[in-house]
């Protein structure tokens, strides 16, 4: 393709043009407003559905909500995630939860963020939340166990409250809690 | 020490009626505060230059470091911090402590004495620049030659050496692109530079630069850059080109070359050749202030006699920083007004351009003069 260039002008010849415009432009981002944000600081604000560092959550009883079903563990594309279930005689402090994990970690160096986790749990015991910038000194830093996931997660507001209506039907049936 | 060999060897000396004693421990003096003060303004031109730049882009630039006990005064010490006061210390200090890497296939003899060859002339040149009338009984000049712009041109011109030596040495495609541009770009414009000032000596009478300033000191019009406009702007250009300063940054044009001649360079080398653009930005902004500015001279109150008291010399010296700064603001400024230039146009604005008009300014003022001032 043949681009058609006109000729300039004696007077943009000059370059003076070019300098007036420049130093025009210039000037009013000498004096605009800065944009830096002072990072750690202030933080950027999250918008909502950000995909950030995936976290346990509990429900309003203080109940972990997690089953231990290991679905998150087997779809987990990077396996990032290791749960060691309570076995057959399950977890005394468990409460009336089915199988409430005895250990359940992430590996968040491993961690891609990818939110299949949370996408896959059943439960809604994980979620993605707003944490994107994780630090730690060693790699085994950034091995989260549950309590760590537990305690960053906090309390997800659950509208179905499932093993409180469990715990409901079991009062009603007589059953020992 | 008689008096005929101190009248013969320096001339200087004798009108001054000095020993030789007071004349070397002055000269000592003196070279040592000029060096230091212009490595203070290297170093604190290298702020600037990041703070204006961070301003234009709509960035608030280094606003970090804090020293522990003035950081906490209340006002002053987070004002410092916010404007980046203590950044070129550690700036320096990273220099330092930055592992200097020479790569296996440069030349390294070559790539050793590189960096030091571009800074030495770029401290050299300030050797001629009167920054000052007078300190008590001395002249605030360190040598003040009857040849100083040729000196100052003689010595500008081994600069060129450091930087084609750098590119040279590297061993490298980048590098030696670098070098090559950098010396057909610098030769080209010092002489267009150098052209550019001959008007400027004609109508002063007199290379030293000294009397240059004399020429301007009466009245504001007297000042060079309204009887030689053209001139200035020349000069300007070039110093600019002579400086590798953006829009003719071609032989670092980290865009295409990656970063030319400095590109296998690291730490403290690395930090003398950027020492050595900013101290060449000094100069030739001291050069232009001399030259075109009227020096330390104001034509107002009195201001264009040499000083009689000590606040008065440093006042001078006051006034000859304040216009040596504008310019260096200016060096600055402009590197965010205008994009490269292409090669074939900076060839074609050097040669074509400048250097004819530099010619015909000498036929003209030369005419003028003929005319007007025959006596």
């Amino acid at each position: 393709m043949i681009v058609k260039r006109d000729k300039l002008s004696f007077w943009e010849r000059l370059y003076l043009p070019a300098v007036i415009g420049g130093f025009k432009v210039t000037l009013r981002h000498f004096f605009s407003k800065k944009v830096t944000m002072q990072y750690p600081e202030e933080k950027w604000v999250v918008p909502p559905g950000y995909r950030g560092a995936p976290y346990l959550v509990k429900d309003q009883e203080d109940r972990t909500k997690c089953v231990s079903c290991q679905l998150c563990e087997f779809i987990c594309p990077p396996k990032a995630i290791r749960i060691t279930p309570p076995g057959p005689g399950g977890s005394p402090e468990a409460g009336n939860v089915e199988k409430a994990p005895k250990e359940f970690e992430i590996n968040m160096l491993r961690c891609i963020f990818c939110g299949f986790c949370q996408e896959v749990c059943p439960e809604e015991a994980i979620f993605l939340m707003k944490d994107y910038s994780l630090v730690g000194t060693t790699r085994e830093e950034m091995i989260y166990n549950k309590e760590k996931l537990l305690a960053l997660g906090g309390i997800h507001q659950d509208k179905i409250q499932k093993w409180k209506h469990k715990a409901e039907e079991a009062k009603e049936q007589g059953v020992p809690l | 020490m008689s008096y005929l060999t101190t009248t013969t060897i320096c001339p200087i000396l004798a009108a001054t009626g000095a020993s030789w004693g007071s004349f070397a421990l002055w000269s000592v003096l003196k070279i040592i505060c000029v060096v230091g003060v212009l490595l203070f303004f290297v170093a604190y031109s290298v702020l600037a230059e990041r703070k204006i730049s961070a301003f234009i882009q709509d960035r608030v630039g280094p606003n970090r470091v804090a020293l522990p006990l003035i950081g906490s005064i209340p006002v002053l010490g987070p004002f410092l911090t916010r404007l980046g006061f203590w950044q070129p210390m550690v700036d320096g200090l990273k220099s330092f402590l930055k592992e200097d890497f020479t790569p296996a296939h440069v030349r390294k003899v070559y790539f050793w004495l590189a960096p030091a060859i571009t800074m030495i002339p770029a401290f050299l040149t300030v050797a001629v620049i009167p920054f000052g009338s007078t300190l008590g009984k001395q002249r605030m000049v360190i040598a003040d030659l009857d040849v100083g712009i040729l000196y100052t041109f003689g010595i500008v011109s081994l600069g060129v050496y450091g930087i084609v030596l750098a590119g040279y040495a590297a061993n490298s495609k980048y590098p030696f692109l670098g070098g090559i541009r950098s010396s057909a770009q610098m030769i080209s414009y010092e002489i267009s530079m150098g052209m550019s000032v001959i008007p400027v000596f004609m109508l002063v009478g007199n290379l030293n630069l000294s009397s240059v300033i004399t020429y301007q000191s009466q009245h504001l019009y007297q000042w060079l850059v309204f009887k030689q406009p053209l001139a200035f702007v020349i000069f300007l250009v070039a110093a600019f080109a002579e400086t590798n300063r953006l829009p003719f940054d071609m032989p670092e044009c980290e865009t295409e070359l990656v970063g030319g001649y400095n590109t296998e360079y690291s730490s403290m080398k690395f930090a003398l050749f950027f020492m050595g653009e900013y101290a060449n930005m000094i100069a030739s902004s001291a050069m232009m202030v001399t030259l075109f500015f009227g020096g330390w001279t104001l034509p107002w109150f009195g201001l264009d006699q040499p000083a009689s008291t000590v606040p008065g010399g440093f006042l001078h010296i006051g006034i000859f920083i304040f216009k040596m700064l504008g310019f260096m603001v200016f060096f600055i400024w402009v590197r965010w007004m205008f994009p490269r230039f292409r090669y074939d146009q900076l060839m074609n604005l050097g040669w074509q351009r400048f250097l004819p008009l530099a010619l015909a300014n000498i036929v003209v003022t030369a005419i003028w003069l003929w005319l007007f001032e025959r006596h």
